[in-house]
């Protein structure tokens, strides 16, 4: 395995110590525990997934929607796609669906690995490698997609 | 060539004379024009071109002119193995000579041009053509010729001898049409040339003079072995038997051969194979010291009575008195001359490779050879002539193996013969001169039967001897690993010439190479990736004796340390899941490939059983068996690309794709055309894809069988069938081959009596004519051979290894699966045939078992928070009347602005259509 790329393109660098959204608005300070959530079932209340955006923790789908291993996509009301991942060991992982190197929004549809513990999943179209902690390319340094912080949350059924 | 510095005397010159004005021979003796000395080597034979080699080794190809004399018509080629011409080398094949060697050394190598004389006065060479060359120093290597002994009738039609390529064109072309041959010798020659009449098609005789084969090399119980195991393949041996003479027609051809014993042979031709006899008529012409029995007199250094003449190989009588009749000497004796060469010329050998001696004092004689199929080894003291000697032996006649080894008094090994098995040679020989470290009796006892401690490299000292054609010992073996980096056999090879004579080290050399990068903490790594250090075909039988059915569990058992109860990877998941779903009936598993764990492990293409193209649509191909189609399924399927906006093509294998179907569009479609009467064509999956055939006996006229029906039968029986690759079958119904089926992993071609079956085909970017497996084939055989074939496959083959890569890589190739698939050698067939009748019995079509699930269905979405809503970054533009991607959308890079919230209905601009 190749190990991990030392620079990151401006811009698109994530902001230290763990995962956040790219662009240029910051992301608004929340409550959330970030990547690395457990995304085991909860008593009294249905488990859902929530990714933090710029106005806050936003729920995206059930937590039963996910399978350990693969991922789904999740449409953004401004346009945007973003991949969700359930690793085996119940961790979260959210990053931009959209692939660099094609432009094709796939990447959910990847098949998620873990390289000296970093977990990635690789493109399906042209098998490129990405790590789910913070979106860039293990197999090029100059490319790497935004990573969002994604939790797990009870929620009341509305 | 620079011809024009050579001196083609006028007729009437005197043969010796003084040099020609501004020929080659004027300054003072042959140097060229830039000024540099010249540099005669007469003969190219092997050690001819080992001379050259060590010459540009030493940096002598630069401050000397090299000219090459050379008797025969093509460079220097290996006469070893000459007789491997008739398993299908090609002299090509057989060549030791880069052409691009002598031209970037700029050696001029004059061809079918012999010397015919020397001057040794005034430094000149004249060859046959009349050309003469000037020489500072000479070099002689004209090796030997056949012994023919002086019996009447030897020069009849039909005589030949067995030592140039010219010579096997010869007797290949007079033995067509004949039934038997003849061979004078019984030593090692003489038993090539006895297996290349054998392989001609003729009954074959050895005679021999002594009482045994191979009398030099095995001592009397162990030519008793040999003769045995020769016996036995059908050769008829007459030992202890002289020939008189050869009888001859009134054609003036061969007839049969007269015996010592008044018996009289019936034979078609005869092979003299008695011995050789050093070539040193020219030397003795030219006044040089020979030998009392033949060869050039030569001194440790290889120089002759003459200082400006050397002598080399087997035409020279090395100092200690004896004429070495093998390479590896004259390959000692090469390096001894140019490093004499050399130092006269004051570039010495020093900085270059300086391995090789500077002397040739004498040589071990041992030898191991395969003749006639027969392993036979003999090295250092072979005959047990050394004072004190005594012997320690192990003779199994019923197996045709003797293994003697002789041993001194104080317990060193001194030397020994086998045959039969000479596996252990590699590591018996180089320990010849020191006491082994187990007991003798224990080296030559057979695996099982409390021996032989295998002995590994390991166990032998620096010193030791390892490639005894190149002289590399095992020191310098280990230092190319640990000191020039070498990390491969070949790489090993190129960097010490080790494993590069005769070959018979290289297993060896292997095991050296490997125990060395292990040493140095260097894995050598044939792991299936970072999570797995199995093979996949270690993996697969993990798999099978453990009956494991889930990825998680073989990789947290078995994975590799650091990768155990982690996710995996792209590479081993995938692998996984088709060893799981190729065994899934005889492991009790689902086969279903969207079951459970096995949802996550597969590829996108497998998980939305559709073929993602470039902009993240899919493509839908139904199976069209054999590619025969009905009117009203056609119909179905132009309606439903119709109805879909889909764009259709033709495919290479007979049937039609459906492209730009959007993920949620997928079910829609399959429940369309399940319900029509289509299934699954695989086209995502390593897997069965089509069994592609011509319209055969029913319509054509040239048609023997009826290959439609047929394909469609090999179809239906394999679909489904996941591998570690995609597999393509095709059916000829003659042998005009319409369907291309040798261009396929599994191919059958009809014939008058069924079937021929031809396997590991291949087109794309390396394309393979498959090879013949199996001929005449009624179709219960052919099945039967098909699905052994498969299962062997699927069981040996690596990751994405198609079958023509897998025949090409897997240990004796063709003839290994033959015996495998058809003569059972390995006593698996029954197994083979019980999982591929579990395959066809569990099949199940992919599509309707999906369609059937709900929730499984649920997955078909492009969002999982807004179902109904298309991607809209998948877009189509037309293109002749149909659809292509929308390219520049995905270029944007980014998303357009945001159509609606989620939740409402697709958008309906982006939808392809076509016009209609």
């Amino acid at each position: 395995m190749t190990t991990a790329p030392t620079r990151q393109p401006a811009g698109q660098r994530p902001a230290p110590g763990g995962a956040a959204p790219t662009g240029a608005a910051a992301p608004a300070p929340g409550p959330g525990t970030g990547s690395g959530d457990p995304a085991g079932t909860v008593h009294g209340g249905t488990l859902r997934i929530q990714l933090l955006l710029e106005d806050g923790w936003r729920t995206v789908c059930d937590a039963a929607r996910l399978t350990a291993g693969r991922g789904v996509a999740v449409l953004l009301p401004d346009g945007r796609q973003v991949a969700l991942f359930l690793d085996r060991t119940g961790r979260l992982h959210a990053i931009d669906n959209r692939d660099p190197f094609t432009g094709a929004s796939v990447l959910s549809r990847g098949l998620l690995g873990s390289a000296d513990g970093t977990p990635f999943v690789a493109s399906p179209l042209l098998k490129q490698r990405f790590a789910l902690t913070d979106g860039r390319c293990l197999d090029d340094d100059e490319v790497s997609v935004a990573a969002y912080r994604i939790r797990a949350a009870e929620v009341r059924a509305a | 060539m620079p011809m024009e510095t050579d001196t083609h005397p006028a007729p009437g010159a005197r043969p010796g004379g003084p040099p020609a004005p501004g020929g080659d021979t004027g300054t003072p003796h042959g140097a060229d024009r830039s000024g540099r000395p010249t540099l005669v080597l007469v003969g190219h034979g092997m050690v001819g071109q080992r001379f050259l080699e060590a010459l540009a080794e030493l940096g002598l190809t630069g401050t000397h002119r090299v000219v090459v004399l050379a008797e025969e018509p093509r460079p220097a080629y290996d006469r070893v193995r000459l007789t491997s011409y008739f398993s299908g080398s090609t002299p090509q094949d057989l060549s030791l000579t880069d052409p691009a060697f002598l031209a970037g050394h700029g050696i001029e190598l004059a061809l079918g041009d012999p010397a015919e004389r020397v001057d040794r006065a005034a430094r000149t060479v004249t060859a046959r053509s009349g050309r003469v060359v000037g020489y500072d120093t000479l070099v002689l290597a004209t090796g030997s010729y056949p012994f023919v002994p002086p019996v009447p009738g030897r020069d009849a039609t039909g005589c030949f001898v067995y030592r140039t390529v010219e010579d096997l064109l010869a007797i290949e072309e007079y033995a067509k049409g004949r039934a038997s041959g003849a061979v004078v010798g019984g030593g090692l020659l003489g038993l090539e040339a006895a297996g290349a009449l054998q392989g001609l098609g003729l009954a074959t005789h050895i005679v021999e003079f002594a009482p045994r084969l191979m009398p030099v090399q095995v001592d009397e119980a162990g030519g008793a072995a040999l003769l045995r195991t020769i016996e036995g393949m059908g050769l008829t041996v007459h030992t202890g038997t002289g020939t008189q003479e050869i009888t001859v027609g009134a054609d003036g051809r061969v007839t049969g051969m007269r015996l010592s014993d008044g018996s009289e042979l019936a034979t078609d031709l005869v092979v003299f194979s008695a011995g050789v006899r050093p070539r040193d008529a020219l030397a003795r012409e030219c006044g040089l010291a020979v030998g009392e029995r033949g060869g050039i007199a030569v001194d440790a250094r290889c120089r002759t009575s003459d200082p400006a003449v050397f002598a080399i190989g087997e035409c020279a009588q090395a100092v200690d008195g004896r004429v070495y009749g093998l390479v590896a000497p004259g390959y000692e004796m090469a390096q001894a001359a140019a490093a004499a060469i050399a130092a006269a010329a004051g570039t010495g050998p020093g900085g270059r490779t300086a391995t090789a001696p500077a002397e040739f004092t004498g040589a071990d004689t041992s030898t191991k050879l395969k003749l006639l199929g027969v392993d036979v080894a003999s090295f250092g003291d072979a005959h047990g002539t050394a004072e004190g000697s005594l012997d320690v032996v192990y003779a199994d006649s019923r197996s045709g193996v003797y293994r003697k080894l002789v041993i001194a008094a104080d317990g060193s090994l001194l030397g020994g013969v086998l045959v039969g098995d000479a596996e252990a040679y590699g590591t018996l020989r180089p320990m010849t001169g020191s006491v082994p470290p187990v007991p003798a009796e224990r080296l030559v006892l057979p695996a099982g039967a409390g021996g032989p401690a295998v002995l590994g490299p390991t166990a032998l000292p620096d010193t030791a001897v390892i490639c005894s054609c190149h002289n590399v010992t095992k020191g310098a073996i280990r230092a190319a690993v640990t000191e020039q980096g070498c990390g491969t056999v070949p790489d090993v090879k190129k960097c010490t010439r080790a494993g590069t004579g005769c070959g018979s080290c290289v297993q060896v050399l292997g095991r050296l190479v490997a125990a060395e990068l292990e040493a140095g903490g260097i894995e050598v790594d044939k792991g299936l990736c970072g999570c797995f250090a199995q093979t996949r075909q270690e993996l697969y039988e993990t798999v099978r004796a453990l009956r494991i059915t889930g990825f998680r569990e073989l990789l947290d058992r078995h994975g590799r340390e650091g990768a155990r109860g982690g996710e995996g990877c792209e590479v081993c998941k995938p692998a996984v899941a088709s060893i799981i779903a190729s065994l899934a009936p005889a492991l009790g598993a689902s086969g279903y490939v969207l079951d459970g764990e096995q949802a996550a492990l597969q590829d996108t293409n497998d998980h939305f059983l559709a073929n993602l193209q470039r902009n993240g649509s899919y493509s839908v191909v139904p199976r069209i068996p054999g590619g025969e189609i009905t009117p009203e399924k056609l119909i179905v399927i132009g309606e439903v690309a119709r109805d879909f906006g889909l764009y259709t093509k033709i495919t290479g294998g007979q049937r039609i794709d459906l492209f730009g179907a959007r993920v949620e569009q997928l079910p829609a479609i399959w429940a369309r055309l399940v319900d029509a009467g289509f299934e699954s064509g695989h086209a995502y999956g390593k897997a069965l894809r089509t069994v592609k055939s011509c319209v055969g006996r029913t319509w054509c006229r040239y048609g023997v069988q009826d290959s439609v029906r047929m394909a469609i039968d090999l179809e239906l029986r394999y679909r489904g069938l996941r591998s570690p690759h995609k597999l393509k079958s095709a059916v000829s119904g003659c042998q005009r081959e319409c369907a291309e089926a040798r261009s396929k992993d599994f191919g059958v071609i009809a014939t008058a009596d069924g079937w021929n079956l031809y396997v590991g085909g291949n087109g794309g970017a390396t394309p393979r004519h498959a090879d013949l497996l199996a001929q005449d084939l009624s179709d219960a055989d052919l099945v039967r051979l098909i699905d052994r074939f498969l299962m062997f496959y699927i069981r040996t083959a690596d990751r994405l290894e198609r079958t023509a890569a897998w025949l090409e890589r897997i240990e004796g190739g063709l003839d290994h699966v033959r015996d495998v698939v058809v003569h059972d050698s390995l006593g698996i067939c029954a197994e083979l045939e019980a999982l591929m009748a579990d395959h066809v019995s569990h099949y199940r079509d992919e599509w309707a078992q999906t369609l059937a699930d709900p929730e499984r269905l649920a997955r078909f979405v492009s969002f999982v928070n807004a179902p109904g809503v298309p991607d809209p970054t998948v877009g189509f533009v037309p293109e002749r009347d149909q659809i292509k991607p929308d390219l520049p959308l995905l270029s944007l890079g980014t998303r357009p602005p945001a159509p609606a919230p989620a939740g409402n209905g697709p958008t309906a601009l982006l939808e392809g259509t076509s016009a209609r």
